[in-house]
């Protein structure tokens, strides 16, 4: 099948993943209304799993279009390639790993509404159709349809302010910034005539580096994408609104929205936006090392290990960052895989602090997790080894991530940015080692202070997966190293000009 | 191809210790010590024939480089090269020259003894311990055994884990700040060395765009750098290397986790993995970036910092009430030598500076084990709480002089002939610095003679020091081995210097071509395929 993108059966099959994931999120919905015996009871088991269960066949639709990937034109409103395909990936998996965490935990917290499942789905459906847009309205649409759906998910815990402060902050700043983003598609429209990216690559390439309506939409486009990957300083939603959320929704959050987001920065950045590179590369450049230095030095102070972890996901944003100004295709490469590895490490960490919730109330300030790997062997070398994946350290993915990021970033001849992102690293150990002197080397109040927390299976399940996962990553990486640098060969077809205006 | 002729030795000897640390975690608390102990005895019986047959054998190595021709490596042993992230051009890659070898054996024969010299020490958390310290040994060997530079990079980190809960779980009352204080001190110079190694690494590729990836070391010893190139990189490379040697202004984090670590975790601390730097000098940093290191500044850089580390630390030393604190900084003063030994760049030097890194790393943990064995009986270590205990505790006395005396470096014994060696290659090209030098001998008598007057001599005035048992046969047991590498190295060295000669006169060489190199014209390396040694 070749996938020429001239007639309407075209999208559908390049939007296979997204149909079938919507339809299963209808599907479940429905089922939702008919299972419940009282409106305001607690839904059934069987919605959470029967949610989870929709990630197969998604995934499945996703691999199934590999084939037709290889093919495909490269003019449609969607792009159906490898990039998008490997991102949709990512995103399944948050939503899986998301979606096991808040098993146990809407339960516990009182939340357990069918609604929630089915938002967390259509949010992925939202990911995944940004992740392939390659026309900015579709990109607008996917993006709106992400936001809202994430939005409510902030706001879902009720009786908790800080759940509602939370959603409330995020949907100003969110709506702001749509509308950021929006007025910038609207001036890039006006000074090129199109608003789709094939279209206008060739165009940013010839003579429009002095445009300055163009530059200026472009900026707003950088605004908006700012706000949405959370990069300093566009990031002052990010930690209540962390916060606030239900954990599995804040590591949902931190690892899908961003996902999605950076596939969009990528797709218009480096790559469409290549011809004009000169006049982003210093904004990014600096966007990159405040985000770096500044979620990192704040990071330092926070007393909650979730507002830590939040910071932390910003901190993040200024590596994948640095990907994104690696104006090579190790570049985006070194982006997906290390979104793979942040994907894993972030839910597991979140997990954790699902896990370490006892009477119905989760326990996130540092002392919460004095002497916690001795009473929890299991969920504390699984917590240690995320720790340490986050930090960068060797024998975790974070490790191979981060060296094929400084790879990307020397190869393009950034030496300063390479030096800063690990001078950015050492501060970032002493936040997340400050977890595991506590959890090792302090002892804890009592005897049973961590034996008797409410861990449910799914949780347990879902940070020991990632934390092995995480170690996976380090011994054999070989794989997916080669599917991350097959997935961008297709990102450069377009004939972006990158490499050689460069060089 | 036997064991000893194959790379299965070095496999074995980084591996077994990992298998033996997932053991102690399975079994139950009182058998996990027994597990550790057969660990480490079968480490050190697999690995003390290698002394043997590294005699015999000449090295049977050769290495492909990326042009396809293979070249005969004469100095090594025991090499393998099998593909790990090939698509990076990372290979596992080990071998084993005269450089490396007695850091293996050293590594080999103190892990037996910690195990021993913890078998009362520690009383929490048994399991966990044991397979600290042997998970410890892996990353230790792995580094001393690397020739692939991103595979020697991470047994260098790899190593920092276990040593930072070693410090930090096990380890005194201010355990957190030291391990904290160590753990980041060390990755922050570690990490300045990955860029370097990513730099180089990418250079190669520039330099030779057929060759494809490579992390070989061999491989990237024939890369053309700039000198303002070769500069930033001895410089990324020197600081990794300087703060764990550690060199004179990098070395406050040393008294710190030697003061707070348990008693085993001072032996390896103090035994290898301080080693690891001045190795790390010596098979990277000099040969890999030979301008600058030949350079005079560079040169003189490392003499004065030498000659600070010598002299001020043992003033320092001579005033400290803590007993740990004061032999932690006499190891800062021991390495002041190797540094004097290694930039002198001859062979009596470096040969010094190789037989001073042996002699310190069983002199030093004799020490250590001792004080430890003195906490154990009086749980302190500060110098005013001993007194007169030559009375209550002799042979405890006895071994305490010889390791002082060992420590200082009497004839007769290893540190001597070390210092020896380092003051004679010194002497050779830079006379002033090794009579300044020399006089730290003199300073270590002052902080050492001292010590040992406060703890055994004196008058028993305290009663707390009447009473107390001697030491007992498994104590005996760990300190007699010490003893008697202490003696052999100090009146018969030539087997140990034999075995490192060859592997020295070829770094010499390196380093003397590099320096009348720099004497002529800068480098200009011509991009056609380099020739291998």
């Amino acid at each position: 099948m070749t996938l020429q993108f001239t007639s309407q059966t075209d999208y559908f099959w390049a939007l296979l993943p997204e149909i079938v994931l919507s339809l299963w999120a209808m599907l479940v919905l429905l089922i939702d209304v008919f299972q419940k015996g009282h409106r305001s009871g607690p839904s059934r088991p069987i919605i959470a799993w029967l949610s989870l269960a929709g990630v197969v066949p998604t995934a499945l639709a996703n691999l199934w279009l590999m084939g037709p990937a290889r093919t495909a034109s490269p003019g449609g409103m969607v792009a159906a390639d490898d990039f998008a395909i490997f991102t949709n990936f990512i995103i399944l998996l948050a939503a899986a790993l998301s979606i096991l965490l808040s098993i146990g935990h809407v339960d516990e917290e009182e939340i357990n509404r069918g609604e929630y499942y089915v938002l967390m789905l259509f949010g992925a459906v939202g990911m995944m159709l940004m992740a392939a847009a390659r026309d900015l309205i579709v990109m607008f649409l996917a993006l709106e349809l992400m936001s809202i759906s994430v939005y409510v998910l902030t706001g879902f815990n009720r009786k908790d302010p800080r759940s509602g402060e939370g959603a409330i902050k995020y949907f100003l700043l969110g709506a702001f910034s749509s509308a950021f983003f929006l007025y910038g598609i609207a001036l890039v429209f006006g000074s090129t005539g199109s608003t789709n990216l094939s279209v206008i690559t060739p165009l940013v390439g010839n003579g429009l580096a002095g445009n300055a309506m163009f530059l200026i939409g472009a900026a707003l486009l950088l605004v908006g994408l700012g706000f949405k990957v959370a990069a300093v300083p566009f990031h002052m939603w990010a930690p209540d609104a962390y916060d606030g959320a239900p954990t599995p929704i804040a590591a949902f959050m931190a690892t899908g929205v961003k996902a999605a987001a950076f596939a969009a920065f990528i797709r218009i950045f480096p790559i469409a936006f290549a011809g004009v590179y000169v006049s982003w590369h210093a904004v990014l450049w600096w966007l990159a090392v405040l985000t770096m230095f500044g979620a990192n030095l704040i990071a330092l102070t926070e007393g909650s290990v979730k507002r830590m972890l939040a910071y932390s996901s910003i901190a993040h944003a200024g590596y994948l960052l640095v990907a994104l100004l690696s104006a090579n295709p190790l570049g985006p490469a070194a982006f997906l895989f290390y979104l793979l590895v942040y994907t894993l490490m972030t839910v597991g960490a979140f997990g954790m602090v699902v896990a370490n919730s006892r009477g119905g109330r989760e326990r996130v300030a540092l002392e919460d997790y004095a002497g916690f790997g001795w009473q929890q062997p299991l969920l504390g070398f699984a917590f240690a080894v995320l720790l340490f994946s986050l930090a960068g350290f060797p024998l975790t993915g974070g490790f191979i991530g981060k060296l094929y990021i400084l790879r990307a970033a020397l190869v393009s001849r950034q030496r300063t940015l390479a030096v800063l992102l690990v001078l950015a690293s050492v501060i970032s150990y002493f936040y997340y080692l400050r977890v595991v002197i506590l959890m090792y080397m302090r002892p804890a109040p009592a005897e049973d202070s961590h034996r008797a927390i409410a861990v449910s299976g799914t949780t347990k399940f879902a940070v020991v997966a990632a934390a092995f996962l995480v170690l996976l990553l380090f011994f054999v990486p070989g794989p997916v190293l080669g599917a991350a640098q097959q997935s961008v060969a297709s990102l450069f077809h377009t004939g972006s000009p990158l490499l050689g205006a460069l060089h | 191809m036997s064991f000893y002729q194959s790379h299965w030795v070095l496999t074995f000897l980084i591996f077994a210790p990992l298998v033996g640390a997932a053991f102690c975690l399975l079994v139950s608390v009182e058998r996990a010590k027994w597990v550790a102990l057969v660990t480490g005895l079968v480490e050190f019986v697999v690995a003390a024939p290698i002394f043997y047959y590294f005699q015999t054998a000449s090295g049977n190595c050769s290495v492909t480089s990326p042009f396809g021709q293979t070249h005969p490596l004469p100095l090594f042993h025991n090499c393998v090269a099998a593909p790990w992230i090939p698509g990076w051009g990372i290979y596992y890659r080990l071998g084993l020259d005269g450089i490396s070898l007695f850091m293996v054996l050293l590594t080999a024969f103190l892990l037996p003894l910690t195990v021993l010299g913890s078998w009362t020490y520690i009383q929490s958390r048994q399991k966990s311990y044991y397979a600290m310290l042997l998970a410890l040994t892996t990353g230790v060997i792995g580094v001393f055994v690397s020739l692939d530079m991103f595979l020697f990079y991470i047994f260098w980190e790899m190593m920092l884990i276990p040593m930072y809960f070693l410090i930090g779980v096990w380890g005194g009352k201010e355990r957190i700040y030291a391990a904290v204080k160590f753990f980041i001190y060390t990755t922050a110079g570690s990490l300045l060395m990955l860029v370097g190694i990513l730099y180089l690494h990418l250079r190669y590729q520039v330099a030779y765009p057929g060759a494809g990836p490579t992390f070989s070391y061999f491989d990237l010893l024939h890369t053309p750098l700039s000198p303002t190139e070769q500069w930033f990189l001895f410089a990324a490379f020197a600081i990794a290397f300087c703060i764990k040697v550690p060199v004179f202004p990098f070395h406050t984090w040393l008294p710190a986790a030697h003061t707070q670590a348990p008693t085993a975790g001072s032996v390896v601390l103090a035994g290898v993995l301080l080693k690891m730097g001045t190795y790390g000098l010596l098979r990277f940093a000099l040969p890999l970036f030979p301008l600058a290191a030949v350079d005079h500044r560079t040169v003189m850089l490392f003499m004065v910092l030498g000659l600070i580390g010598i002299i001020y630390t043992a003033m320092v030393a001579a005033v400290q009430p803590n007993s740990k604190r004061l032999v932690a900084y006499t190891s800062v003063a021991h390495l002041g030598f190797a540094i004097l030994g290694i930039f002198a760049f001859n062979l009596q030097g470096i040969q010094g500076a190789l037989i001073l890194m042996i002699a310190h790393g069983v002199s030093t943990p004799m020490l250590f084990f001792l004080l430890g064995m003195l906490y154990e009986r009086r749980h302190t270590y500060e110098l005013e709480d001993f007194g007169g205990l030559a009375a209550s505790i002799p042979i405890f006395a006895v071994m305490l002089v010889f390791a002082a005396f060992a420590s200082i470096g009497l004839p007769g014994t290893s540190g001597f002939v070390s210092e020896f060696l380092v003051l004679i290659g010194t002497f050779r090209v830079h006379p002033w610095v090794a009579l300044i030098g020399a006089t730290g001998v003199i300073f270590a008598a002052y902080y050492m003679l001292p010590m040992v007057q406060k703890v055994i001599f004196n008058a028993l005035k305290k009663p707390a020091n009447r009473g107390i048992p001697d030491l007992n046969a498994r104590e005996i047991a760990v300190l007699v081995p010490l003893v008697v590498v202490i003696l052999w190295i100090g009146v018969f060295p030539q087997p140990f210097l034999q075995r490192m000669e060859p592997a020295v006169n070829h770094l010499v060489e390196q380093l003397q071509t590099a320096k009348s190199a720099t004497a002529s014209v800068a480098l200009s390396a011509p991009a056609s395929a380099p020739s291998h040694r």
